[in-house]
């Protein structure tokens, strides 16, 4: 079907969900089975002295209470890996249970396993932990300084990593000639993912086979595979299968192996009976990989015209208690490479930190790293603009790269392959009435009442997540291709496989629209396999604003792999030479005789009848392909935000938000726009509601819903869309990312909003979020200064 | 101590003897293994288990399943008629109003519930309405928008 491609089409997961029949992993009851519960540390940081689990065995009703000394004993090897390394990177055991000391509020100690999920919550409760309390450390920064506890040995001063990019000395010269300067101090507040579905782990080992079947809420069942059988599990690969069943929301924060999937499949193993385990949300604040948490000091020199001259940072990036999956990569590969925006920048220079603290890991959540660069970058801009005289618009303009110098190759490393930022700047200048907002804007700074912000971003992210050899090269443990298989059935429908599987995403409609289009035929004859390691070839996951990039591509060659070997068969059966057959509405034909065609029918059938087929063409019409791409895709767009604050109050209000996002070509824009509402409103409760917080003794205060607050309906405007189209150069769709976009560009418009409105009562900047609080306090303080 | 309850869910009579302290949520997902309601965060803040009883929305897992007894229960896998989806189903489906799912059937409910007391409700009131429920992939526009649509098709 041409003309699939781009349109709205409806999604087929639907009728599952809203009806309530799809099933997620806690939704599976196997025979047999029995429920764990796992028993965590109360202390941020403690030695376990002793765990007598007595009592709790001796409840009727539980099956097993387990501890590390089991997990030894069983010879499995038992620890969490980390599938990024830098150069010189410590990265300290990490037991799937804790043996002589735990070092996150939250960390598992012990596991219990019972009949159903109120004997094991009863049974959790006996089992005795004697702990003695170690001092604790929180902040990345602090936890480098003289005084603080040393969480490991290995690792002095709490420092996992010192990584740098950028050429230090350039970026020198040109800040010790610049004539205008700013500095900006901040902290990237640390966030808690929250996918509405907690995560959850069915564990069923056939003790007769030998083999392992994982249900598991997984962005990627076959990372999670490998991780598994090389370091937590250890099984062989083939021994293990994982099902990634509906997921109910990722964000980043079920792409990582943790211990819970390996401890629930290590009771399996020892039971022989399914072992199932699901969080509690209490569960999923203390151990899902936070997000974000930096600490950074960053400055922007510039000439007296406004252009940038240089940019350098320091990043204290904090890592958590361990070193989680692709941690490493986020402060660094993802971010420190990202430090250009959208800015022509001549000298660059990153130096970050990867620090222990005392809480739960940190790791990739949604945009991972570009949007703590975009942050950094678009807070320098605005500030920039204000210390040359300049027009934040206008600042921008100055310094973006210009269409003609496309490929760009940044001072950090990453070369943008297209790109074209002042049409979307102008779009959404035009679209917001800026220059009527800046007259309103004074009108309202000379008349009183509600304050009047505008805050631009102009966001660049790296993604469709990666070049393997490239990412090789910079630390990554893993090839970041993607895969496919094509199978065509003998009757003409078709069932594709593919490696990235969805948590919400919608590859199931995305990805029937692409074979739809390219092979001619109605979606409707269009099956989309994912997420099951034993169903699907191997595959990388969704993560990173990769599926449609490298996932849809890797489809896009197959699909092409199956019209070739058609055409093969088809110039067969018409007797005409192949470069004469062309493949068009689902027909083949030769080209300049309309009456000598065939149809798709018949060609796949006959590969399946192969009674017929040109001399060295196999039978069967199915294709494997994986597909590398050759470099990272770069969507961009500028957003725009108009907040009101109540100078009585600090409320703010966002009374506007636009955002103009290029992704390239479009396959399904209802999809793509559903994308940019979340990611913008993830972003908007950084920038004003959402932060995880840990007191001094590293105990989570933000443990509940009631304490971290996450977007809901009421406090949210109607956001207003619209996009420009640069198609990536390098990919067969012409498609970029558009998953993360959102969460990447607005906390920086959000921001720049709040304080362009304080702006003339002297506020420089904000740390997020931006509180009642925090803006009324801004607010005061500086009418005391005034008067003072 | 157990105890004898009769709770109708989705026009079904259920009899089951039952622990005091289980939760509605636990009894209709691991009793009667209706699992379409979605248990999101224990403390009625998230809004996934979001069912009706006696025709008020309520958050299952804040209710215990004694309390449901003699109570007449619909959960999202009642909302479907012979092979016509409720409206506001068919409305979330139209407008794109999910994408993971998971909270989709509470939303469904609580909007179900908006629209027999408010048959035409402004976007405002619809954002009023959605207080209860967290949705963490739409952002909520195209929730807003399906709610908006089924009224506008006369949802019942």
């Amino acid at each position: 079907m041409s003309g699939v491609l781009g349109s709205s089409i409806r999604r087929r997961e639907d009728p599952a969900l809203i009806t309530g029949s799809g099933k997620y992993t806690d939704d599976f009851t196997l025979p047999n089975m029995a429920v764990a519960g796992i028993v965590r540390s109360p202390y941020a940081h403690a030695k376990v002295v002793g765990i007598d689990t007595r009592a709790a065995a001796a409840l009727p009703g539980v099956v097993a209470v387990y501890t590390a000394k089991d997990v030894e004993a069983s010879g499995i090897p038992g620890t969490i890996p980390t599938a990024w390394l830098l150069p010189d990177i410590k990265t300290p055991e990490h037991p799937i249970l804790a043996k002589e000391f735990v070092r996150f509020s939250g960390a598992a100690v012990a596991v219990v396993v019972a009949e159903d999920r109120y004997i094991a919550a009863d049974a959790m409760e006996l089992v005795e932990v004697d702990y003695e309390p170690l001092p604790a450390v929180t902040d990345p920064r602090e936890a480098t300084q003289e005084g603080a506890v040393q969480i490991f040995e290995e690792a002095p001063n709490n420092i996992s990593f010192d990584w740098e990019l950028g050429d230090e000395a350039k970026a020198a010269e040109a800040f010790d000639h610049a004539p205008r300067k700013v500095e900006l101090r901040l902290r990237n507040n640390r966030l808690i993912p929250h996918a509405i579905e907690p995560r959850a782990a069915l564990a069923d080992f056939d003790e007769s086979s030998g083999k392992l079947t994982l249900r598991l809420t997984s962005q990627n069942p076959h990372v999670h595979r490998l991780l598994m059988s090389l370091a937590s599990v250890g099984l062989p690969e083939h021994k293990m299968r994982i099902i990634a069943p509906e997921v109910g929301g990722g964000f980043g924060s079920k792409i990582h192996h943790y211990a819970d999937e390996a401890i629930v499949s290590f009771c399996s193993m020892q039971l022989h009976r399914p072992v199932k385990w699901t969080a509690t949300r209490s569960e999923t604040n203390l151990t899902d990989a936070h997000g974000r948490d930096h600490v950074s000091i960053a400055e922007l020199a510039m000439d007296d015209e406004g252009k940038i001259l240089g940019l350098r940072a320091t990043t204290w990036a904090a890592m958590g208690a361990y070193i989680s999956t692709f941690a490493p990569a986020v402060p660094t590969y993802l971010y420190g490479t990202l430090l250009s925006g959208q800015y022509d920048i001549p000298a660059i220079h990153i130096h970050v930190y990867g620090t222990f603290t005392t809480t739960a890991p940190v790791d990739a959540y949604r945009g991972a790293g570009r949007p703590e660069a975009t942050f950094l970058v678009e807070r320098l801009v605005d500030l920039g603009a204000r210390e040359c005289g300049l027009d934040p618009a206008e600042f921008r303009r100055r310094n973006f790269v210009a269409p003609d110098n496309f490929p760009y190759q940044t001072q950090v490393a990453l070369a943008y392959d297209s790109g074209n930022y002042e049409p979307a700047l102008d779009l959404a200048l035009d679209k917001i009435g800026y220059a009527d907002l800046r007259r309103q804007q004074a009108e309202r700074r000379n008349g009183g009442g509600k304050l009047l912000g505008i805050g631009l971003a102009s966001y660049i992210e790296a993604c469709g997540l990666a070049p393997s050899a490239v990412v090789g090269s910079l630390g990554a443990q893993a090839g970041l291709w993607e895969s496919s298989t094509v199978r065509v059935h003998p009757t003409g429908s078709v069932t594709v496989f593919t490696g990235s599987s969805t948590q919400g995403q919608g590859h199931e409609t995305t990805f029937a629209q692409i074979v739809a289009e390219k092979l001619g035929i109605d979606m409707d004859q269009v099956e989309v396999v994912h997420g099951d390691t034993d169903q699907v070839q191997f595959g990388m996951g969704t993560y990173g604003s990769r599926s449609a990039a490298v996932g849809g591509s890797a489809l896009a060659e197959g699909l092409d792999k199956v019209i070739e070997k058609g055409r093969k068969i088809a110039a067969h059966l018409l007797e005409a030479a192949e470069e004469d057959v062309v493949f068009e509405d689902n027909n083949f034909s030769v080209r300049g005789v309309p009456d000598s065609q065939t149809g798709w029918g018949d060609v796949v059938l006959q590969a399946y009848l192969a009674h017929n087929l040109p001399e060295g063409i196999e039978p069967g019409l199915e294709f494997t392909t994986f597909y590398d791409p050759s470099n990272f895709v770069y969507p961009f767009g500028t957003h725009i935000c108009v907040v009101e604050i109540d100078p009585e109050t600090g409320k703010v209000e966002i009374a506007r938000y636009l955002a103009v996002d290029d992704c390239g070509n479009v396959i399904n824009p209802m999809i793509v726009d559903g994308q940019i509402h979340g990611g913008v409103v993830q972003g908007i409760g950084q920038a004003l509601w959402e932060e995880c917080v840990y007191d001094e003794h590293g105990q989570l205060l933000t443990g509940t819903l009631l304490d971290y607050a996450i977007p809901r309906a009421h406090n949210l405007p109607h956001l207003e869309l619209d996009r420009t189209v640069t198609p990536c150069p390098h990919n067969p769709l012409g498609v970029k990312g558009i998953g993360e976009a959102g969460s990447i560009a607005s906390p920086a418009a959000v921001t720049n909003a709040v304080v362009d409105a304080l702006s003339h009562l002297g506020v420089r900047h904000l740390d997020m979020p931006l509180t009642p609080e925090k803006v009324w306090r801004a607010i005061q303080d500086s009418s005391q200064e005034g008067r003072s | 101590m157990r105890h004898q309850i009769r709770v109708e869910v989705n026009g079904k009579s259920h009899e089951r003897e039952v622990e005091a302290r289980q939760l509605l949520v636990h009894f209709l997902r691991d009793e009667l293994r209706l699992t379409g309601t979605n248990v999101g965060c224990e403390t009625s803040l998230c809004g996934a288990c979001t069912v009706w009883m006696d025709g008020k929305a309520v958050k299952s897992c804040t209710q215990l399943a004694v309390q449901a007894d003699g109570c007449s229960v619909t959960t999202i896998e009642g909302m479907k008629q012979g092979d016509t989806f409720h409206p506001v189903q068919e409305a979330f489906w139209e407008c794109h109003g999910l994408q993971c799912g998971y909270c989709t059937p509470g939303m469904i409910m609580a909007a179900g519930a908006l629209l027999k007391e408010n048959p035409s409700p402004s976007e405002a009131e619809i954002r009023q309405s959605l207080k209860g429920n967290l949705c963490r992939c739409t952002g909520y526009q195209n929730i807003v928008k399906a709610i908006a649509h089924a009224a506008q098709g006369g949802a019942q």
